[in-house]
């Protein structure tokens, strides 16, 4: 394999499991968040308004990290540093 | 595909090559300005308030209604900023079902621009509060041992704020033009609607977070009046208070 294969090969592979591995922690702290705030909104319906815009903020602020690992897969795929470097040295 | 409006130059100006993210939020601050001049040009008593004054009337009370209860008490001066920031971001995210149209806030200098913003307005609003003492106190809150963490925290509060906003409405638009290559008539539809209810929960997200940052970095001597609402009023201790930030 050239240079330029092993590195596109290294990252395709490694933006799939930032994607997969980013999701799995927010989407398992989601589901116990919002788990949460149902549980509390049927003991107090009373507070549901503010119970849920808390939720809302706190599974933004949570699936933020899924974002960011989002952009790092992103960023690996369609403006890989490494790639580019390398074209431009192949390029002369 | 193309990640950022950053990369599209719409016209040279004297050398300047002015690309698409500076001429779309030209676009959104034309459209916020001129809207509300236009409506609030005959502001008189005399005049009976017709739909557009009402409408405008209901979004402005809606921002403060959602300020005072984050805040606790009527911040005017936070309202003119966190408002303007939720107008700004929740009117560039949606006119993103305009074809062609790619919001500003898909690009990261925009997004970096407005979080800066706030870690300029968190001093600047928690100086004029409670003076540089108080604010300077706060970066030694639990012990002197935490300034270093302080500090850091300062800084990764804009990263997070500025990644969180543009990963969200680049993530949408990215993901639109994947299905429009894989299937392009009915899923980017529904894509992009999802994508109009997560830019306004952005808009909401970035603006609450601004004001939670500005409040606590303000000096509120009556912020647990609220709190203990429903417990017996004798306690009323010092150390009952929870911080939420």
């Amino acid at each position: 394999m050239t240079d330029l294969a092993i590195i596109a090969v290294i990252s395709i592979f490694t933006a799939g499991m930032t994607v997969s591995f980013g999701a799995l922690g927010p989407a398992l702290g989601e589901g116990r968040a919002a788990a949460a705030a149902i549980a509390a909104i049927a003991q107090q319906p009373d507070a549901a308004p503010t119970l849920s815009r808390t939720l809302f903020v706190s599974l933004a602020m949570i699936e933020s990290t899924a974002i960011y690992c989002f952009v790092v897969a992103m960023i690996l795929i369609f403006a890989n540093p490494f790639w580019d470097a390398m074209q431009v040295a192949a390029g002369g | 595909m193309q990640l950022t409006p950053d990369d599209v130059v719409v016209f040279t100006l004297a050398g300047w090559e002015v690309n698409a993210t500076i001429v779309n939020t030209w676009i959104v601050m034309a459209l916020l300005v001129g809207i509300s001049m236009l409506i609030t040009r005959n502001l008189r008593p005399d005049v009976p308030p017709n739909r557009w004054r009402t409408s405008l009337e209901v979004i402005v009370k809606l921002i403060q209604g959602q300020i005072e209860e984050v805040t606790r008490n009527s911040a005017r001066h936070v309202m003119y900023f966190a408002g303007t920031l939720f107008l700004f971001i929740a009117l560039s995210n949606l006119m993103l079902v305009i074809p062609g149209f790619s919001p500003p806030t898909s690009s990261l200098s925009t997004t970096a621009a407005l979080a800066l913003s706030v870690l300029a307005a968190v001093p600047v609003f928690g100086i004029a509060s409670g003076g540089v003492g108080h604010y300077l106190k706060t970066f030694i809150e639990p012990s002197v041992i935490m300034l270093p963490f302080n500090i850091i925290g300062e800084f990764s509060k804009g990263i997070s704020l500025a990644i969180r906003l543009y990963g969200n409405v680049m993530s949408g638009a990215v993901i639109a033009a994947i299905l429009l290559t894989v299937a392009p008539f009915f899923f980017p539809v529904v894509m992009d609607m999802l994508g109009l209810l997560t830019g306004i929960i952005q808009a909401y997200i970035f603006a609450i977070l601004a004001t939670v940052y500005i409040s606590s970095a303000t000096a509120e001597p009556d912020s647990s009046a609220v709190q203990t609402q429903s417990s017996p009023p004798e306690s009323k201790r010092s150390t009952h208070q929870e911080e939420k930030s």
